[in-house]
């Protein structure tokens, strides 16, 4: 089992999630988050005050996958979220040890 | 707890005695009155009756705005004992709902307007503190003009001077009713006309606020302002206003300086914009400023204050015609050209300059233009409101931009560079484009030097209201420093006004 970790720009969380889907997962969780990368930030302008915003506004979406569905997973986020510029994000793909579903206490790959 | 209950019944102890004292007054005008009215019914003269054409006369007086008395005068110039018309000492229907609509709009700049205008600046912290303060000036001056202020800025008679007017005379308002006062409005309740000036004497130090933002006590702002109206404020607006102001061009023929200000550019814009930068620079910069992230809480809060405010000036400058008269309507067409092309212009300057046409842009340049046409509006024709429009984007935007950075005072909502630089080039511009085509006042006192050196009156009146607001504040501020102080502590600041000055906050998530 794979935990897929994905930073996304926040306007193609739609997108993604639908190629999710169609990929076979079943489950995410979404969080907005803010951070940068090699885009680093933006600069506002009030008036005269100028202030450099180093954190943009992103989504995270966790998902935990199956090891035949990690690659297709991954496949769909890539080509969901890629805009070609810089910004577009990351994905971070790590082993799952064990997954408890905490309703009927069902482990591994059928709690997925 | 038990010394704030001693101060807030001294505070009630000192209304009290106002409200004592102004019955005391009313007292002592009644009693003579009394003793005159069994000697009356003795002798009764005939009645003088008015003609019919001297009726229809004073009707078209109301029409005209114009003086209802002036038909009813004989050959020597006065009006024989006893002769009446329906129209005598009666308020215009129409003159005086204009009248009530305006001095509500002008109340609606400061409540809410101003008030979210700056709230929406702050950073989120101090959106309360904004909103209290606004408040604060409202039930504070409120108070003073009924106790004083009305008869010190309006009060003509033997006893008022060019300086300020005769306390005496309406001193708690007494013997302000519905009838019109002559001296300012022909038409218009003088109840009516007291309020309504009473809405700019609230919203003047309310734009002080915005210089002095998220780091004064609010103590020491309420104590600043009552000092700051009885020193600059009062005596100011006498001078350009009262009938026998100083500086009252268009009304004192007397006026020791002839120059003209439609709605308050000295007044209102000048006199609270430089005072608000010598107010900023004693009270030294927000801590952190220059170092931490000091950007706006809210833009929309802002660009609704915003809107409000351009709405509620209409009420400012239209109604500074104190009738609904072709003055007031050249006042109204006036002040939409001068905003809408200032706010335009700024958003223009902005994109070239920094690549983005912002929304603070767009707001500051309408503010600008506002405040810009207010001393010319009821004195300029269209072509001059589309140059005051402009002037009004270009200048401000190099004093907020580039001057405020080089000299680095924390003017922190930039009353300074919009009211104070605005209002001092709208009065100077007023000086070169009013003309009597528009406004045929400017006939009765200034015919010849209307379009010659009428800017020249206007020059003197600039350094007049500058050296009265810049000396007024130097002394209040330092007093006030050296009493009850100006800031609060450190922790208070940095954790935010809100919860420490008033005990809640402004958004609970």
């Amino acid at each position: 089992m794979k935990l897929i970790i994905a930073i996304i720009k926040p306007f193609k969380l739609d997108e993604v999630k639908e190629a999710l889907a169609a990929a076979g997962v079943e489950g995410m969780t979404v969080t907005e988050v803010k951070g940068f990368g090699r885009q680093k930030g933006h600069t506002e302008i009030y008036r005269g005050s100028e202030y450099t915003v180093d954190f943009l506004p992103k989504v995270k979406l966790e998902l935990a996958v199956s090891d035949d569905t990690a690659a297709k997973a991954v496949a769909a986020i890539t080509a969901a979220a890629k805009t070609g510029k810089i910004g577009d994000g990351k994905i971070f793909v790590m082993p799952l040890e064990e997954v408890i579903r905490i309703r009927t206490d069902e482990r591994g790959d059928t709690a997925i | 707890m038990k010394s704030s209950f001693i101060k807030l019944g001294r505070l009630f102890g000192c209304l009290l005695a106002l409200g004592l004292a102004s019955t005391l007054v009313r007292a002592a005008d009644a009693a003579p009155a009394a003793a005159a009215t069994p000697a009356a019914p003795a002798a009764t003269p005939k009645k003088p009756e008015p003609t019919l054409e001297q009726r229809v006369a004073d009707l078209e007086a109301y029409v005209t705005n114009s003086d209802p008395s002036g038909p009813l005068k004989d050959d020597k110039g006065k009006v024989p004992d006893g002769l009446v018309t329906a129209t005598s000492a009666v308020a215009g229907p129409g003159h005086n709902a204009w009248m009530m609509t305006s001095a509500a709009l002008v109340l609606f700049m400061t409540l809410p307007g101003l008030a979210l205008f700056y709230g929406g600046l702050v950073r989120k912290k101090n959106v309360l503190s904004v909103l209290a303060q606004c408040l604060g000036c409202a039930g504070l001056v409120t108070i003073l003009w009924w106790a004083f202020g009305y008869s010190f800025v309006f009060a003509g008679g033997d006893g008022a001077g060019p300086i300020i007017g005769d306390f005496g005379k309406y001193a708690f308002l007494k013997g302000v009713d519905s009838v019109p006062n002559g001296d300012y409005g022909y038409w218009v309740s003088q109840n009516v006309f007291s309020m309504y000036q009473m809405m700019f004497a609230i919203i003047t130090p309310a734009l002080i606020v915005g210089a002095i933002a998220e780091r004064m006590k609010f103590s020491a702002i309420m104590l600043f302002i009552g000092l700051w109206m009885v020193v600059v404020y009062f005596p100011l607006a006498h001078m350009v206003w009262g009938i026998k102001g100083y500086m009252n061009g268009v009304w004192n023929a007397d006026a020791a300086i002839k120059a003209i200000d439609f709605a308050g550019g000295t007044v209102v814009h000048m006199s609270s914009g430089w005072s608000a930068l010598i107010l900023c620079m004693i009270l030294g910069p927000r801590l952190g400023f220059g170092k931490e992230k000091m950007a706006p809480h809210s833009m929309v809060l802002c660009m609704v204050g915003t809107g409000m405010l351009w709405v509620g000036w209409y009420g400012f400058n239209a109604g500074s015609a104190i009738a609904a008269d072709g003055v007031a309507a050249n006042a109204y067409m006036t002040t939409t050209l001068a905003t809408a092309v200032a706010c335009f212009a700024w958003g223009v300057i902005e994109k070239l300059h920094r690549g983005h046409a912002s929304i603070l842009g767009f707001c500051s340049g309408a503010v600008a233009g506002l405040v810009v046409i207010t001393p010319a509006c009821g004195f300029v024709n269209a072509t001059g409101a589309i140059i005051i429009g402009l002037l009004a984007a270009a200048v401000p935007y190099i004093f907020v931009t580039f001057v405020k950075a080089k000299f680095g005072y924390d003017d922190a909502l930039d009353t300074f560079g919009v009211h104070a630089v605005g209002g001092t080039m709208g009065a100077l511009a007023t000086g070169f484009l009013a003309t009597a085509d528009v406004n045929a006042n400017l006939n009765t006192n200034l015919k010849d030097i209307v379009g010659k050196t009428l800017w020249i009156e206007q020059v003197k009146a600039i350094g007049v209201t500058l050296v009265l607001a810049v000396v007024g504040t130097l002394i209040i501020a330092y007093i006030v420093k050296a009493t009850i102080g100006l800031r609060p502590t450190e922790d208070v600041e940095r954790q935010g006004l809100d919860i420490n000055e008033h005990g809640e906050e402004g958004y609970v998530l």
